[in-house]
């Protein structure tokens, strides 16, 4: 499903942030077009 | 949703195209992940920020659904995602979130 998508990432810093989605995304053949880490404190 | 993301995705959705961009979540609560879903489907429900009456209909999920999971590589999925997928409300997220999607998305083939 993932496969050549672009993917947009709405990291959570109290749930889970950016960074780790976009590791595992990267696996699934998807392209990271943006990816950030909400703060909602 | 801050309204800076919400210019972000309206841009890239302008970019890419709609049909070809997934969101994916990382909220730590169903409520929160919620209004993050209805804002890239339906539009930005507070009407504060540049998705207000703009209905993308982007295709969005969580990183806990199933159909996300299966996509990526296990051991990677763990040792990223493992930890919190213990302490999340994972059914009440994946409920919220599929709402919006299936009420709202425009891509889901």
């Amino acid at each position: 499903m993932l496969e050549d998508k672009k993917v947009v990432i709405l990291g959570d810093r109290d749930g889970v942030p950016g960074p780790a989605i976009e590791e595992c995304v990267k696996t699934a053949g998807a392209e990271v077009v943006f990816s950030t880490t909400e703060c909602f404190v | 949703m801050d309204l800076e993301n919400q210019k972000r995705v309206k841009e890239l959705s302008e970019k890419y195209g709609p049909e070809n961009i997934v969101v994916i979540l990382g909220g730590a609560e169903a409520e929160a992940s919620g209004l993050a879903a209805e804002t890239v489907t339906n539009g930005d429900p507070t009407f504060a920020g540049p998705l207000a009456g703009v209905p993308l209909g982007l295709r969005v999920h969580h990183i806990v659904d199933q159909e996300i999971k299966d996509d990526v590589d296990p051991d990677v999925y763990e040792e990223q995602v493992g930890m919190m997928e213990m302490v999340l409300p994972v059914e009440e997220i994946i409920g919220e979130v599929r709402e919006y999607r299936e009420r709202f998305c425009k891509f889901l083939n």
